[in-house]
């Protein structure tokens, strides 16, 4: 077993008790809460009679549901109507704190937590939603839970857990240009399939990850639950404490701040640290990575050739022609040139502030192609807002994008942002599953966000690099 | 507040029924639209539902209306198996086991790697359990779905790539025959063949004894909740505004 990781270190500190059936009870120093996962978790409480037991540890957005055009109350959508006003009702009885619509700082739940600082480095963190590792990016245990756990961090603050074991995923060398944390992530699971990560929590490190900024690393952990992992993690640097600074929790209290930083640095992992397994990678041979298929694992460089099911191993060969007959691609041919219909900028993978801005510079300048819907959908309002002043709505809106309010969105269709028959779409989110977008025959190609913005801009999907880009 | 013990669960014994493929995410268990609700009343007639009718929605539950009560009457832990009713005359059957005659009583579901990958959502065990499954064996699981199951007193099995395939063949030549997962001995019996399983220890014996469902018993110790709480540097336990962001509200 892993000895003296941060996973260990963090582990270690918030172990309450060994529960009798061998789980640890772990102490979750913050619970996000969002309306899909946690009106059932609600119900089970009142059902006990129990209270909630730490409603200062708690927040609650929304945002899986809120429509991104249109968002005077009530909504069109009754059922959306209805999830938040539940969600209103039980924040209001329990006395949690609620970035709704109307404060400026509602958002999708993995962007607002860390820009308002309530994520921090060495941190247990809980949210009903598997994209929950994005929060390891700071150094924090983040876990994706089901709703059942919701209820149980809601009246005890705790958790029911088994330790898991450590991969440190080492990616050495300088990523290329063009090619960013997206692009990384999708090589990963490339690599390491959809499932390799079962049974593990991965520590990301090496220097291609030390140089990421904090929102890049957001971007790879975001997607470890991709590779099966249930969490995933950064240990805490100077880039880190500099991004932290800047948000709500610290920017009026530098001393608190000061206070916290022997903390974060005592949690780090040990040069001399123990993993169960390690990987290398080699950064610098990454290019910009699209999906050709119907899992984040079907992944291929922009210039390489879709992989002949036959090639791959036998488990993996069914699902791999079934993909291909489903987005209409044949091994052999690469995906440049792959006809889009709709570009899709969004999500809790890429949609900060900086995902907009890169895809912004290619944009520049040009326009949408004809034959594409385009939308652009902030992760929060804090963001939306910022890349108004910053001009960058502004680029998108000239060039013909979309410029929606922030929520979920089309990432997995569940308002009424959703492809159409079988549609395909470059998309900066996180699943490429069938019927993922909201139509079983729609296609769906992740990729980056500049990656998207070249897409959009040529009518198919295309190699960003070819783009005359200016630099920031 | 005493201790309530759940339910043991030492060994599900019942027909069972084959979902075939690797990679099965939770949105193919349910797909999204089918959690714009804020009960998981009725979601048992949703399992699969885009793998097993070629339309949209169901008729008379449209986007939104996915917890009728009309549909969550008839099966709210009644443990009644969904009828043809809930499905709409515009919607057009396809092949899947979840939609045969022959394994409308299954409590067993045999499925094969990786199974309930993707989303945390636990509305893919709950539409399974109200569906009627109890038990779930497979090459491999995905971690958040299997623990989800264990919240809602599902084991879950694995065996080898092999012996599935084993299974499921004899299940479709077999499938009004039981099969019995044994969690006690750690065993599946079926025909006149007996395998040994894999169940996750910590899993197995909350499952044995009855101890999966910890919500009292970890509420039970708050003292404890409040030692680690002032233990950790970051915790703000008496902070003035009640939330550790010191942000205007």
């Amino acid at each position: 077993m892993s000895e003296r990781t941060l996973y260990d270190a963090v582990w270690d500190r918030h172990r309450v008790r060994r529960l009798p059936n061998g789980r640890d009870q772990l102490f979750v120093g913050r619970h996000l809460i969002h309306e899909v996962t946690s009106p059932q978790a609600f119900g089970m409480l009142e059902e006990r009679e129990f209270d909630v037991a730490y409603p200062d540890r708690t927040h609650a957005t929304v945002d899986h549901i809120v429509p991104t055009s249109d968002r005077s109350r009530p909504f069109d959508d009754e059922a959306a109507e209805r999830m938040l006003a539940e969600l209103e009702a039980n924040v209001a009885d329990a006395g949690i704190a609620f970035s709704g619509p109307e404060t400026g700082d509602q958002g999708i739940v993995h962007v607002i937590g860390p820009e308002q600082g309530l994520t921090q480095p060495g941190m247990t963190i809980c949210c009903g939603d598997s994209h929950t590792s994005t929060h390891g990016a700071f150094g924090a245990l983040a876990f994706g839970i089901g709703t059942s756990q919701i209820r149980d961090v809601l009246a005890t603050g705790c958790v029911a857990m088994e330790k898991q074991a450590v991969r440190r995923i080492e990616v050495t060398g300088d990523l290329g240009p063009a090619v960013t944390a997206k692009d990384l992530a999708l090589s990963i699971i490339r690599t390491l399939g959809t499932d390799g990560g079962v049974g593990y929590v991965y520590e990301y490190a090496g220097e291609a990850i030390e140089r990421l900024d904090v929102e890049g690393r957001m971007s790879l952990c975001n997607m470890s639950i991709e590779g099966g992992a249930r969490a995933g993690y950064v240990n805490p640097d100077e880039t880190t404490y500099e991004w932290l600074a800047e948000t709500d929790a610290f920017v009026d209290d530098p001393e608190r701040f000061e206070a916290l930083r022997p903390y974060w640095e005592s949690i780090r992992s040990d040069p001399d640290a123990t993993y169960d397994d390690v990987v290398e990678i080699d950064g610098s041979a990454i290019e910009p990575t699209v999906t050709w298929g119907t899992t984040p694992a079907h992944a291929v460089g922009i210039t390489e050739p879709i992989p002949d099911p036959e090639s791959l191993a036998p488990s993996k060969r069914a699902v791999a022609q079934r993909a291909q007959k489903h987005t209409r691609v044949s091994p052999g041919e690469t995906m440049d040139g792959y006809e889009i219909d709709v570009a899709f900028l969004g999500s809790c993978t890429n949609a900060r502030l900086s995902d907009l801005a890169a895809a912004a510079r290619v944009v520049e300048g040009r326009e949408v192609h004809r034959d594409v819907r385009a939308l652009v959908v902030p992760g929060s309002q804090r963001v939306k807002a910022a890349a108004e002043r910053e001009g960058i709505a502004e680029t998108f809106e000239t060039a013909g994008f979309e410029w929606r309010e922030p929520g979920c969105s089309m990432c997995l269709g569940m308002n009424d942002d959703r492809l159409v028959g079988d549609e395909a779409c470059a998309s900066s989110s996180n699943r490429n599953f069938v019927g993922r977008q909201g139509s079983q025959e729609g296609r769906t190609v992740l990729m980056s966000p500049p990656m998207v913005a070249a897409a959009a801009v040529t009518g198919s999907v295309t190699d960003v690099r070819e783009l005359e880009v200016p630099a920031r | 507040m005493t201790d309530e013990r759940a339910a043991t669960v030492e060994r599900v014994s019942a027909s069972a029924v084959p979902v075939r493929g690797n990679d099965v995410d939770t949105d193919q268990i349910i797909p999204a639209r089918f959690l714009k609700a804020v009960t998981f009343d009725g979601l048992g007639q949703f399992a699969f539902f885009d793998q097993r009718f070629d339309s949209a929605t169901p008729k008379g539950s449209r986007d939104g209306d996915g917890d009728s009560a009309a549909q969550s009457a008839a099966h709210h832990s009644s443990g009644q198996r969904p009828r043809e009713e809930a499905v709409g005359a515009t919607d057009n059957p396809l092949e899947h086991p979840f939609n045969e005659e022959r394994f409308a009583g299954a409590s067993l579901l045999v499925v094969n790697a990786n199974f309930g990958c993707g989303s945390s959502r636990e509305h893919a065990p709950q539409a399974l359990k109200r569906w009627g499954i109890d038990a779930i064996v497979g090459e491999s699981f995905a971690e958040i779905f299997a623990g989800n199951c264990l919240a809602l007193g599902i084991p879950t099995a694995t065996l080898d790539p092999d012996s599935i395939s084993s299974l499921q063949a004899w299940i479709e030549r077999n499938p009004a025959e039981p099969v019995t997962l044994d969690l006690l001995e750690g065993v599946l019996e079926y025909g006149d063949r007996t395998l040994e399983v894999s169940i996750d220890e910590s899993h197995r014996r909350a499952l044995t004894e009855g101890t999966w469902d910890t919500t009292s018993l970890m509420r039970s110790n708050r003292a404890a909740v409040d030692e680690t709480a002032r233990s950790l540097p970051y915790v703000q336990t008496e902070s003035t505004d009640g939330d550790a962001t010191g942000a205007d509200r």
